[in-house]
């Protein structure tokens, strides 16, 4: 695995995703269980709500080395916490539309609104999504340099 | 402008003097003429450095943080835009408004030092900025500009001369109206390509030595500590390390000013390596007039902001970027 | 340092078919903190869960990790093995490397390098994780109940029957709400007093219900299961106690020209009244804007012919505080305001009158005594025309943009009883749609239509005008496609209703959530319909949304069912991953309390100590974990970082961002 940037066979963009406990992790799990698969570099972040989701955090992932972040919640006037999501939908709005106009590619982030029902839902955007993502190859704008040079010495 | 000079100085001796205030906010001398300070006055003697010129663009709402704190009242001249910064601290509890005397002042537009003296005027002692033209007085003698030519970059963009709060008001002329063009340079930016816009931040961003002057000035940046700051939050640094922590900082401090910002253009004014950080904050305004409605933070000193308010039909954050897309 | 011990769990073949669980526990054990791995064939069962145990006494862990399925199917069950084993049951992380690893990946290096990735994830997360409690906070055991129709009634009657004493705050002077107003009720024709009385006779003598009519809610405070509510018990003039009912002071008032709000100011009543006569409480009251005594101080009338001696004119407005376990708000509607609507002619006609109002004209205790009369000019209408979706459904802004859902089920009683009464009478029904979904429904409305022969027209009014005494209602035929213009002597419009508008201030005085069209919101509009966000405050009847009796009835029991499952409880266990705010870094902005759906958050002054002996008084935010649901809302909006969550910390949801990318 930590040949991945020496050694390119075919290049594996790193996904982080957060999901929201109640409607979106639960997707996860019903993608899992009706075995619909998606790549393996994507890893989920359990959160209560897509409102626990900081935009330091989308950045932390980003400087560390990840190449796409995307967060799922319920689907609006869905949430668990009546409102919570409708805040996330504000503040990731604004701030990947800041993120363009600093021009970080606009294709590395992303919110989606997956229900508890929807596995099929949660693998077909995961697979979208690291399609959308391996397009774009490595993240270089965001990453910290020293994170970087971590991952050769691995 | 030297009669609202007198006439602020006049009323700050009769607020100190009176006792109905035990302190007034102003601005004192600097070394010269054109670098006047905010300051705390607290006798009437102090009042001596007294000044108001074409050079007092400091905000000074930011100061009544302090200020409100200490027993009695404090006194404070505040320009329109300034009143903005004021109600938004309000609003944030951070000032207590009963314990402040506002007097709202004139403001002709204030004066960009830099620019005037790229223009060939040095060593300036005096400046005249009532109407269109700028009268600068210099120990090399006289010269005249347009206003337009040597206005502060917030000036540019003056949000109008109407005082969002005042419990007096000293305006002896009239206050010309100044256009409005604050998107303009967001709109550039925006018609680049992603690549093209990834540098122009890189050089302005790769420039921030973390003097941490835009922080400290920025009326909404008030945290009692900042996220910064604090070894804690993950993402404290004392300084830039590498440009992904100049970029950090500055989008997160953007980040968390959004909805809050009033665009005081105070962050730009004290750069001291003339990043246009006003345009990072102008993004955010902008789409938030674009997606949430049009909002002038601190137009009122209460309500929510766009960022802790919703309405269920609002646009999903996908959308956004088509909509943005037809620029890159 | 934490000590931490990893179980790796093969669920069978469902997770070591795909990752080699011997690997991931081996490779696991260099990371910070672990002291112990093991693997086993199925963790969650005795067996497995007697391995932790034993783990976690023989080298002393403080915290465990097991990757097995996803928290949603085990976490619970691990937590509680640990706490069996004397450890913290929040020390405990899942990976879920069965649903979110094993079951999507087919390469079994893959599969093992991700199950790695996501075992260290939450190592990383364990390590920072601190023991939590569960608090608890005790319930008192009583309900109040605001609003005394027949959701509040209802309710009131149902949690009552299982033994909790409830409190009706009622601000009319009698308990029975809209419901008391109208004279049958759909689908089955069946008088609304007939089963609305016995059920308000029942809230007067049941021993478990304090009926405070004539009374405002004024202040709430506290939380789910310990609210403080202040009630203002206006002053009404006359001592309940002693007040028989007897009406002698109605007979002898000499002012007799107040407007009679129970029969929608159709006629006039006296200064001191009993709004209907089976009022419940039984006991008169006096409008102060109206009683000369009161205004002049001469008169008195009604004090010397009162025999209980019950009147007395200087009776103040009188302040209860209770403490309560539960609320139910059921503030209801009325319908709204028609000045927006001059095509009408609502204010320049007497004829041109509302549903509710047709309902008092229709009701054998009404102004009319049952006899349909125009207001006008007292004679019998021979055509009437209904209009329907008088600002219900307008998206123009003079009206409402819902539907107001029970005017098409009205208007079909409405029209049928007057076919039935007065079979003279030619009956015309504008509408845009029929909406008749509900038991027996549809059946009621073709009844209307095929057995009594009312003339339903598709289509809107435009205007409505007098014209030689006639009033002209013009309107569109949509299905003829026409113009047509129907000569009626009375016009009734289906107005839309809303809430009742001091909803508003309760919703504010609870912080319970409400919508852009003054509905209350409800915690999850399909799962939990009858609460609010704000735990402990339940909704019953429109002041949630329109609703017709058989429904507010539905909700106003289930709310008592939630009421009940709340006060049988002695304590509330609170969630411990609540919000948690650092008082030393907080700026007491205000900004985490405008995110919070469920009003947690609070502000207090405190003190604090700056260098030098000096001390400063800063507003900073609390937060009550009996009330906060933690989904972390605020810690977004705080800038400055003092608020985080418990379980979710910041830090920690950092450190499982560090982990996965660490690759």
């Amino acid at each position: 695995m930590q040949d991945v940037t020496t050694e390119k066979k075919e290049y594996v963009p790193n996904i982080v995703a957060f999901c929201c406990n109640w409607c979106s992790y639960a997707g996860a799990d019903l993608a899992g269980s009706s075995r619909l698969s998606y790549p393996a570099n994507v890893k989920i972040i359990r959160v209560p709500c897509s409102c626990r989701v900081n935009p330091m955090f989308v950045l932390k992932a980003f400087q560390r080395g990840a190449d796409g972040v995307i967060l799922c919640g319920c689907h609006p006037g869905d949430c668990h916490y009546v409102t919570g999501n409708y805040y996330t939908r504000r503040r990731m709005a604004l701030l990947f539309s800041f993120l363009n106009y600093l021009g970080i590619e606009k294709e590395r982030t992303r919110v989606e609104w997956v229900s508890a029902a929807e596995g099929a839902r949660f693998s077909a955007v995961m697979n979208d999504f690291v399609k959308t993502v391996a397009a774009l190859g490595e993240n270089k704008r965001l990453t910290d340099l020293r994170c970087k040079e971590d991952k050769n010495d691995a | 402008m030297r009669d609202v000079e007198l006439k602020m100085k006049e009323r700050a001796a009769e607020l100190l003097k009176s006792g109905e205030v035990a302190r007034v906010i102003g601005w004192k001398k600097g070394e010269f003429y054109f670098d006047p300070e905010p300051s705390v006055f607290e006798t009437e003697a102090e009042l001596e450095n007294f000044v108001y010129n074409g050079f007092c663009g400091a905000n000074l709402s930011k100061y009544l943080i302090a200020a409100s704190k200490k027993p009695g009242k404090t006194a404070v001249f505040l320009k329109p835009c300034d009143t903005y910064s004021f109600n938004e601290l309000v609003k944030e509890h951070r000032v207590v408004r009963e314990n402040i005397h506002v007097v709202a002042i004139e403001c002709q537009g204030k004066l960009d030092i830099s620019k005037i003296k790229k223009l060939g005027a040095d060593a300036v002692t005096e400046v005249e900025e009532l109407g269109e033209k700028v009268k600068v007085s210099s120990l090399y003698g006289d010269m005249e500009f347009a206003k337009e030519e040597v206005l502060l970059e917030k000036c540019l963009c003056c949000k109008g001369k109407e005082h969002k709060a005042a419990d007096e008001t000293i305006i002896l002329h009239e206050m010309p109206e100044t256009k409005n063009d604050r998107f303009s340079g967001v709109e550039k930016l925006e018609a680049m390509t992603p690549d093209e816009r990834f540098a122009f931040w890189k050089g302005e961003l790769s420039k921030c030595i973390r003097c941490n002057a835009c922080r400290n000035v920025c009326p909404a940046c008030s945290c009692v500590k900042c996220v910064f700051d604090n070894p804690n939050s993950g993402i404290a640094a004392k300084a830039n390390d590498t440009e992904f922590e100049e970029q950090m900082f500055h989008i997160i401090r953007a980040f968390h000013v959004a909805g809050r910002c009033t665009d005081c253009g105070e962050c730009s004014r004290v750069c001291p390596q003339n990043i246009p950080l006003h345009l990072l904050n102008r993004k955010f305004i902008k789409d938030i007039d674009t997606l949430y409605g049009e909002f002038q933070a601190g137009d009122v000193p209460e309500g929510k902001t766009p960022l802790t308010d919703y309405r269920t039909e609002d646009t999903e954050p996908g959308k956004v970027f088509d909509a943005e897309g037809k620029h890159a | 340092m934490q000590r931490i011990g990893v179980f790796i769990c093969w669920c069978g073949s469902n997770i070591a078919a795909t990752v080699d669980v011997e690997r991931v526990a081996e490779v696991i054990k260099s990371e910070p903190g672990v002291v112990f791995s093991a693997n086993y064939q199925y963790m969650c069962s005795e067996n497995g869960q007697q391995l932790i145990k034993n783990a976690i006494k023989e080298h002393h862990l403080t915290g465990i990790v097991v990757g097995s399925c996803s928290p949603r199917m085990h976490e619970a069950t691990f937590r509680k093995t640990a706490e069996a084993a004397g450890l913290n049951p929040y020390m405990v992380e899942i990976a879920n490397i069965r649903e979110h690893c094993s079951w999507i990946h087919k390469d079994r290096e893959e599969a093992t390098e991700k199950a790695i990735i996501l075992v260290r994830t939450a190592i990383a997360k364990v390590n920072l994780d601190a023991p939590l409690q569960a608090g608890e906070s005790p319930v008192v055991k009583r309900a109040l109940v605001i609003g005394g129709g027949i959701a509040g009634i209802q309710a009131a009657l149902d949690i009552a029957e299982a033994g909790f004493e409830v409190d009706i705050v009622e601000k009319n002077a009698t308990i029975g709400g809209r419901m008391a107003q109208l004279d049958k009720t759909f689908p089955t024709l069946d008088c609304s007093a007939c089963i609305l009385t016995p059920k308000m006779v029942d809230c007067a003598q049941s021993d478990k219900i304090d009926i405070l009519s004539y009374s405002e809610v004024e202040e709430v405070k506290g939380f789910v299961g310990n609210f403080s509510v202040k009630i203002r018990k206006k002053a009404r003039y006359v001592d309940e106690k002693k007040c028989t009912g007897c009406k002698v002071c109605m007979e002898k008032c000499p002012s007799k020209k107040g407007f009679n709000e129970f029969n929608m100011n159709l006629n006039n009543r006296t200064a001191i009244y009993i709004p209907f006569a089976q009022a419940v409480p039984n006991v008169a009251v006096i409008d102060p804007q109206q009683c000369i005594k009161l205004k002049t101080g001469k008169c008195g009338i009604c004090q010397k012919f009162c025999g209980a001696g019950a009147i007395d004119y200087t009776m103040k407005d009188e302040f209860i505080e209770r403490q309560y376990g539960a609320i139910v708000v059921a503030t209801g509607f009325k319908p709204i305001s028609l000045d927006a609507f001059n095509e009408y002619g609502y204010a320049e006609n007497k004829d041109v009158i509302t549903s509710l109002e047709l309902e008092r004209l229709m009701n054998a205790a009404g102004p009319t005594n049952g006899v349909l009369l125009r207001p006008s000019d007292g004679t019998h209408p021979k055509v009437i025309t209904f209009i329907q979706c008088v600002g219900s459904r307008d998206t123009s802004g003079c009206g409402k943009p819902y539907c107001s859902k029970i005017c098409c089920m009205y208007t079909a009683k409405h029209a049928m009883l007057i076919r039935e009464k007065y079979p003279d009478t030619e009956v015309h029904v504008f509408y845009i749609d029929v909406r008749t979904p509900g038991k027996n429904y549809d059946e009621f409305y073709r009844r209307a239509v095929e057995q009594y022969g009312v003339d339903y027209i598709k289509g809107m009014v435009g205007k409505v005008y007098n014209e030689n005494g006639k009033l002209m209602v013009q309107g569109s035929n949509l299905i003829d496609n026409e113009q047509v213009t129907i000569p009626s002597d009375l016009v009734v419009l289906a107005a839309a209703i809303e809430p009742e508008p001091s909803v508003r201030k309760i919703a504010t005085l609870l912080t319970a959530s409400i919508d852009t069209n003054n509905f209350l919101t409800e915690a999850h509009p399909k799962l939990r319909p009858v609460e609010s966000p704000t735990a402990g405050v339940y909704l019953a009847g429109v002041c949630q949304g329109p609703k017709d009796i058989p429904e507010t009835v539905s909700q106003a029991s289930a709310c008592a069912a939630k009421v009940i499952g709340l006060l049988v409880k002695d304590h509330l266990k609170t969630n411990p991953c609540v919000a948690q705010p650092d008082e030393t870094m907080c700026n007491g902005c205000s900004q985490c309390a405008n995110v919070c759906a469920y009003g947690a958050i609070t502000y207090v002054d405190k003190e604090f100590r700056l260098g030098g002996g000096k001390t400063e008084i800063r507003r900073v935010a609390s937060v009550n974990p009996a009330v906060c649901q933690g989904c972390g809302a605020c810690t977004v909006t705080c800038p400055s970082g003092a608020m985080d969550l418990k379980g979710f910390s910041s830090k920690q949801i950092m450190s499982e961002v560090e982990a996965i990318c660490k690759m």
